[in-house]
């Protein structure tokens, strides 16, 4: 995937290069909040990079930054070597912005929408209209095109925006939650778009709250967690960390707790994580056949469990594996501090 | 991964390869220009989707014309034929102030919504997403100057400047709507909501045009008074009006109109682009 562009030297094949980004909100001196704090992003060309997050750990923040719309209150960044504070214009002209809300304009028709972007990006009425009713077409939309975006269902808007931002077809685009809110089957129809602008050499610059859609479509993800990086690679090394599924027991009698554990530690060589509830085991499992194996040392050591369930690690585990703390902060903080003794 | 869907477009790639030090670092006056009547071209299509916005430069005029001569003629000019060309050219400029405040609210509502992160992303002139509403709203300026114009002729105006000098005053108020709109705008741009800006709007309207010589003459008003109506750009402007309408007449007072409309561009434009630029 990064073959489409040869680096000469090793900074060169950045499209985005960002070290000790900072935004605090708030002013100095009373209660400042430091939405980014010293991210460091180094996006290749041709590269899907993830940017994988909760709610509020700045990942919006820190790709509005990067896209010219808020100032930068500490670090530098530049794009395909465009310093984003000296030449936002520069900037300007090589990305594509999906917002995490569509950013369409809501009293104007779908082509309407799409023509001004291209009038706005230069292009004369007749090309304009020709680009507009491409991209209709491209995004299955050409039927709604004369409907107001008003009338719209999210999927919709979200692929429009999508088409706009390819209207000026640049080499790099920013994604901020582009699944958020959507069904699973328009979230699969997103996906497979993205796919598309990928295999075209598009580098994209993805924020997700989903480990499995990072997982489907990045090369390489960031883990952001209250506006600081806690971990980067490919998403096979992350899922390292907490397995490529989890098995989740809960035990019939809850006083068995430890003892279960000491008996998975022995099946599988690595020790089960305790859920909040008492009598719960979070096995991370490399895969899911391991499972199995867990459960029939279990039944041999006679003891009994009320449900097991295989499923993909999700977000919050990978955080508790990364973080020692869950995405979302909980109400009872005592729950943190009994797990993070458990990771490692 | 899928199978690659034949685009219309070519790939995005191509433009990977285009080296950053070819790109403009500003855009040119020519693009700039396109960029504000693209956008003036957004505000028509609104104001088509939106026919309320056309409510108050129809209805006023025809209620402010009729009210204000009917209950000051007498009183003022000893009857309403003889104040109308006193109070018409006043109208005229009242009418610019009120059409073009809309403006504000209307930018600071637009602001709000998700298409102005667009706007700001784009490659385009900061002033554009501002210059565009202000071009579309002569509509508005056009259709309110033209109606108090006709209204006060059906009430029996007949001015004494003639065709030119009316269409010179009618032409002066629409630019001065145009000028004055940028105060609205740049208020509308640093205002934290659109019921502020109308509020704020107010304040700056009212005494705009009543303590100016729009309604009445300001030789009958107390000293203080009167020196300050006589520095209101709002009076400049009346006055103005009226020697195009009633004397079909450029006296000074049309430069010295003109010249006030061009500071308060001069002033309130980059004043709006800065904290628009700034704004989130």
């Amino acid at each position: 995937m990064n073959d489409t562009l040869p680096s000469p030297t090793p900074r060169d094949d950045l499209a985005v290069d960002a070290t000790g980004l900072v935004k605090t909100f708030g002013r100095p001196g009373s209660s400042v909040f430091r939405a980014v704090d010293g991210v460091d992003l180094q996006v290749v060309r041709g590269e899907v990079f993830g940017v994988l997050g909760p709610n509020g750990a700045g990942k919006t923040t820190m790709l509005s930054m990067l896209a010219t719309l808020l100032p930068i209150d500490g670090g530098r960044a530049s794009i395909f070597g465009v310093d984003v504070v000296d030449q936002p214009h520069r900037v300007r002209q090589l990305l594509g912005v999906t917002g995490q809300y569509a950013s369409v304009d809501e009293n104007l028709t779908a082509t309407e929408n799409l023509v001004l972007f291209a009038r706005l990006l230069g292009h004369r009425w007749p090309a304009a209209r020709t680009i507009a009713a491409d991209l209709l077409e491209r995004f299955g939309l050409t039927e709604a095109a004369t409907r107001q975006i008003k009338n719209f269902s999210g999927g919709m808007r979200r692929r429009l925006d999508l088409a706009a931002s390819l209207i000026s077809r640049p080499p790099l685009i920013f994604l901020d939650e582009p699944t958020t809110g959507l069904d699973p089957r328009t979230r699969g129809q997103m996906w497979d778009t993205i796919r598309e602008l990928v295999a075209q050499g598009s580098t994209i610059l993805l924020t997700t709250q989903y480990l499995d859609e990072a997982d489907q479509l990045a090369d390489r993800i960031a883990v952001i967690d209250a506006g600081r990086k806690v971990a980067e690679g490919t998403p096979e090394e992350l899922k390292a960390g907490v397995g490529s599924s989890t098995l989740h027991l809960r035990l019939t009698d809850r006083t068995q707790t430890a003892a279960a554990a000491a008996v998975v530690e022995r099946a599988l060589g690595e020790a089960p994580v305790l859920t909040p509830e008492a009598g719960g085991l979070n096995v991370p499992l490399a895969n899911a056949d391991g499972a199995g194996d867990v459960l029939i040392a279990l039944r041999q050591a006679e003891l009994s469990i009320t449900t097991a369930t295989v499923r993909q690690p999700t977000l919050d585990e990978v955080f508790l594996a990364l973080t020692g703390h869950h995405s979302e902060p909980t109400e009872n903080d005592h729950q943190n501090d009994h797990e993070t003794e458990e990771v490692a | 991964m899928t199978a690659v869907t034949e685009s219309p477009q070519a790939p995005p790639a191509v433009r990977a390869a285009v080296v950053p030090e070819d790109l403009a670092s500003r855009p040119s006056l020519r693009e700039t220009v396109d960029q504000t009547l693209a956008m003036a071209w957004r505000a028509t299509k609104k104001m088509r989707r939106n026919p309320e916005q056309f409510f108050d430069v129809t209805i006023q005029p025809l209620l402010f014309t009729a009210m204000f001569a009917y209950i000051f003629g007498g009183a003022i000019s000893g009857s309403v034929k003889d104040y109308l060309p006193l109070i018409i050219p006043g109208i005229l400029a009242q009418t610019a102030l009120t059409t073009c405040m809309a403006m504000g609210t209307q930018l600071r509502e637009d602001m709000d919504k998700g298409v102005f992160d667009r706007f700001r992303s784009l490659p385009i002139a900061r002033i554009a997403p501002l210059a565009g509403p202000a071009l579309a709203d002569v509509i508005r300026y056009t259709i309110a100057a033209t109606l108090t114009i006709l209204v006060g002729i059906a009430m029996g105006y007949r001015p004494g400047g003639g065709v030119l000098g009316t269409l010179g005053g009618w032409l002066l108020t629409i630019v001065a709507a145009w000028s004055l709109a940028w105060i609205f705008t740049w208020l509308g741009t640093v205002a934290r909501s659109a019921q502020a800006v109308q509020g704020i709007s107010m304040m700056i309207m009212f005494p705009l045009t009543f303590l100016s010589n729009a309604f009445v003459p300001a030789e009958s008003l107390p000293g203080w008074l009167e020196a300050f109506v006589k520095v209101n750009p709002v009076s400049h402007v009346v006055t103005a009006c009226r020697d195009l309408i009633n004397e079909g007449q450029v006296t000074a007072e049309v430069g010295w109109a003109l010249l006030g409309c061009a500071a308060v561009v001069a002033i309130f434009a980059p004043l709006a682009v800065r904290s628009y630029s700034r704004k989130l």
